[in-house]
C-alpha cells in the first residue's frame, strides 16, 4: 500500500486502518454486534462489509462468544479484530480476555498464540448512564499479556490500529467515543507498519512533566496552552500505549523538569494507571517533591450531565490543578 | 370488558404520551444522552403489570420507561429523572437507561443486555426465604436471548423452582440487526422449553391477551411451579435509540408495524363498540402534560451532593 494522505475524523481514521488491514492481511476477520451491515453503532466500520464480504460479519449479543471465538480463531492462525461495543460490556466476558487470551502464549511457551485485536470505546458523554461511562483501562492493565492503547488523534488511531493488527499478541484498542466525530485532519496512510508502543512529547517546558493519554489529552493540552500564556511552560507527554509503556521518554522528561510529575487521566484515580506511572518515577529516583494525580474521584458516574461534569476532569480543572502544582 | 378496554387504552396512552414528550425533549436538548423509547410496545407492560401484586419485583431493561409507568411509578419524578433534576426518581443519577422506583415494585432498568434476568432470580429466591410468594419478573428483548447470562438465569430458576416470569419482548430487532440474522428459526420459546420451563408466545399488542397468559403463568409460578417464559410479540414504531434513522427497515415493514400497534388497535376495538377513544387520549395527555410542566420547573440535580450514597 503506497503512502498517501487522507482527511478524516477519528472514526474515519479507524475505518481507514481497518480497511487497510483487511486488504493487506488476509488472515483478518472483523466482527461484533452491528459492525457489518449497519456499519457499527458509531458508523466506524461503515462500508467494510460490502467490500470484504464474509470476513466482516455481525454477531449475536454474546460478548463471551465474541471474545472466546476470537481467542480460538487466533490460535488457529486467523487475526480477528472484534468489537465490544462499549468497554463496559467487556466486563460480561472478562474471562475470555484475562483467563483465556492473556494466557495462551505464556502457558504454551509460545507454541500457541492469540494475535487478536479487541476494539472498544469508553468514556463519558452527556447523559450516558452509569453502565456506559466507565474508563476501564486499569482493569486491562492489571493483566500481563494484554497490550493496551488509547489514542487521541486520527493519526494515532490509524497507526495504533495497524500496529495492533500486525502485533502477535492480544491488543485492546480503546477509543473514547467523544473523539469519533471531532475535526477532520490530514493523516498519512500506507506507511510501513510501526511496532506497537511509543509516546509523543506534545509540549515542552521546564515547570513540570504532565503525562496523559486518551481523550483527556486534549484538555491537558488546552490547559498547558493556558499555563504557557501565564508564563508557565510544562512538558506534556502523551502515552497512547499503556502497555508497552514508554518509560524512557517519561522518566527522561520528569528528570528534565526537576522531578515534578503530574498524571492526568479520565479514569478514576484510585488504583488507576496514574498511580503506576508515579510509582515508576519514584522507583527510578527521578521524582522530587510530591507528584500530582488528576482523574475522577472514587465514585460511580451519574447520568445527569451536570452531575457527571462535577466529577470528571476538564480543561478548567486540569488547568487549575496544574497551576497550583507548578506554583507550589 | 368495556371498562377493561378503556383502562388499558388509558394506561397505554399514558406511556405513549410520556414517550412522545421524551422524544421531543431529546430534540430540544432538555434530555441528553441515549434514550430508548417503547413507542409501539405499550401493551406488554400494561398487560403484564396488570397481573402483578404490590410485593412483586420487576426488573426491566433500558427500554423501561413504559414498565416503570405501568408499575405505577408517578410521571413527574420519572420525567424529572430524564431531565436530570433533583426530584427525579434517582436524583439524576440513573437517567433514561438505568432508573428505578423500588417503592413501586420497579427494581430498575439495566443497560447491560441480559443482566437483569439473574436479579429476578435472586428476588424470587429472597421471596422464598422471607416467606412471601413474591413473583419476580424480568423483561428483556429478543436479542438478549443470545446472552449466556439469560440462559444461566433461566436454568438456575428452573432447577430451584423459583417463581420468576421471564418476559421476552420480541420486537424483532437487536439494535440495528434483525433477529432472523441472529438465531436459527424464530421460536424463542423453544429455548425455555429446552430448560424445562413452560413457555407461551402471545400477541404482545393485545393487553388483554397478555394479561390472560400472564395470569395463568403467574399463578402456577406462585404456587410452586417454578419459572415461566412469555414471549410478547410486538414492534417498536421508532428507532432503537432516539436519532436512529432505521435504515435497516423497509417502508412496507414500518407500515405493517403501524397497522399492528396496540393503541390504534384498541381505539378501533372501542370504536366497534360505538365508543370514542379521543377522550381517553385527551385525559392521558393532560396528565402527562401537567407532569412534564412540573418536572421542567423542578430544580436541577445538586452537584454538591454527587458523591453521596456510594456507601452507607
Ligand atoms: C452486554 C451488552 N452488550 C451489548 C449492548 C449494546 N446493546 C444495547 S441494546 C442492544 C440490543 C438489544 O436488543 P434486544 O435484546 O432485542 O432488546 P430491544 O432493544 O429490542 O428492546 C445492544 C446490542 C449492551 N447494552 N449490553
Amino acid at each position: 500500500m503506497p503512502e498517501s494522505t487522507l482527511t478524516v475524523n477519528y472514526a474515519g481514521a479507524v475505518n481507514a486502518a481497518l480497511r487497510r488491514c483487511l486488504a493487506d492481511v488476509p488472515e483478518t476477520l472483523l466482527y461484533g454486534e452491528d459492525v457489518a451491515k449497519p456499519g457499527g453503532v458509531h458508523g466506524v466500520t461503515r462500508g467494510l462489509w460490502k467490500d470484504f464480504g464474509d470476513r466482516v460479519f455481525d454477531t449475536p449479543i454474546s460478548e463471551s462468544a465474541i471474545l472466546g471465538s476470537a481467542v480460538g480463531a487466533a490460535m488457529m492462525g486467523r487475526r480477528p479484530i472484534v468489537e465490544i461495543m462499549w468497554a463496559d460490556f467487556l466486563l460480561v466476558a472478562l474471562d475470555q480476555l484475562v483467563n483465556q487470551a492473556a494466557n495462551v502464549r505464556y502457558v504454551s511457551e509460545g507454541r500457541l498464540t492469540a494475535p487478536l485485536v479487541v476494539r472498544t470505546q469508553q468514556g463519558n458523554s452527556p447523559g450516558a448512564c452509569a453502565q456506559h461511562s466507565q474508563n476501564l483501562e486499569a482493569f486491562l492493565l492489571h493483566t500481563p499479556g494484554l497490550r493496551v492503547v488509547m489514542p487521541s488523534t486520527p493519526q494515532d488511531a490509524y497507526d495504533a490500529m495497524v500496529a495492533a493488527v500486525h502485533d502477535d499478541d492480544p491488543v485492546v484498542v480503546v477509543d473514547n467515543r467523544t473523539l469519533y466525530f471531532g475535526e477532520k485532519q490530514e493523516i498519512v496512510t500506507g506507511r510501513p507498519v510501526s511496532r506497537i508502543g511509543g509516546s509523543h512529547v506534545r509540549r515542552t517546558g521546564d515547570a513540570a512533566t504532565v503525562v496523559t493519554w486518551g481523550a483527556v489529552t486534549h484538555q491537558v493540552l488546552a490547559a498547558a496552552d493556558r499555563l504557557a500564556e501565564q508564563s508557565v511552560a510544562v512538558t506534556v507527554v502523551e502515552t497512547p500505549w499503556l502497555n508497552p509503556f514508554d518509560d524512557d521518554t517519561v522518566l527522561r522528561a520528569v528528570a528534565r523538569t526537576g522531578g515534578r510529575l503530574a498524571v492526568v487521566h479520565e479514569a478514576g484515580v484510585c488504583a488507576g494507571f496514574g498511580a503506576e506511572v508515579v510509582t515508576r518515577a519514584a522507583e527510578a529516583g527521578v521524582l522530587s517533591g510530591r507528584p500530582l494525580r488528576v482523574g475522577a474521584p472514587a465514585t460511580r458516574i451519574p447520568a445527569a450531565p451536570e452531575l457527571a461534569a462535577a466529577l470528571l476532569p476538564d480543561a478548567d480543572t486540569v488547568h487549575h490543578a496544574l497551576r497550583e502544582f507548578t506554583a507550589a | 370488558m368495556r371498562e377493561r378496554l378503556e383502562a388499558d387504552l388509558h394506561a397505554m396512552w399514558r406511556i405513549r404520551a410520556f414517550e412522545e414528550r421524551v422524544q421531543a425533549w431529546c430534540g430540544s436538548g432538555d434530555v441528553r444522552g441515549s434514550v430508548h423509547l417503547c413507542i409501539g410496545q405499550e401493551a406488554g407492560p400494561v398487560g403484564v403489570c396488570g397481573e402483578l401484586a404490590e410485593g412483586d419485583a420487576l426488573f426491566a431493561t433500558y427500554r423501561g420507561h413504559g414498565w416503570a409507568i405501568a408499575r405505577g411509578a408517578p410521571l413527574r419524578p420519572l420525567f424529572a429523572e430524564l431531565l436530570g433534576r433533583a426530584t427525579g426518581v434517582n436524583g439524576g443519577r440513573g437517567g433514561s437507561a438505568y432508573l428505578s422506583a423500588p417503592e413501586h415494585g420497579f427494581h430498575g432498568e439495566n443497560s447491560i443486555v441480559g443482566a437483569g434476568a439473574s436479579h429476578a432470580v435472586g428476588a424470587a429466591l429472597a421471596g422464598r426465604h422471607d416467606g412471601t410468594d413474591r413473583l419476580a419478573v424480568t423483561v428483556f428483548g429478543d436479542g438478549a436471548m443470545n446472552q449466556g447470562a439469560v440462559h444461566e438465569a433461566m436454568n438456575f430458576a428452573a432447577v430451584l423452582d423459583l417463581p420468576v416470569l421471564f418476559c421476552c419482548e420480541n420486537n424483532r430487532y437487536s439494535e440495528l440487526t434483525p433477529i432472523r440474522d441472529m438465531m436459527r428459526g424464530d421460536r424463542l420459546t423453544d429455548r425455555a422449553v429446552a430448560l424445562g420451563i413452560p413457555a407461551v408466545r402471545v400477541d404482545g399488542n393485545d393487553p388483554a391477551a397478555v394479561r390472560e397468559v400472564v395470569a395463568d403463568l403467574a399463578e402456577a409460578a406462585r404456587e410452586g411451579g417454578g419459572p415461566a417464559f412469555v414471549e410478547l410479540v410486538t414492534q417498536r414504531l421508532v428507532g432503537h435509540y432516539v436519532g436512529d434513522p432505521q435504515q435497516y427497515r423497509t417502508r412496507d415493514e414500518l407500515a405493517a408495524d403501524a397497522e399492528a400497534e396496540p393503541i390504534a388497535r384498541a381505539q378501533a376495538a372501542l370504536a366497534r363498540e360505538g365508543l370514542d377513544g379521543a377522550a381517553i387520549e385527551a385525559r392521558a395527555r393532560d396528565e402527562v402534560d401537567r407532569a412534564a410542566a412540573a418536572a421542567l420547573a423542578d430544580p436541577p440535580a445538586d452537584a454538591a451532593r454527587v458523591r453521596e450514597h456510594l456507601y452507607a
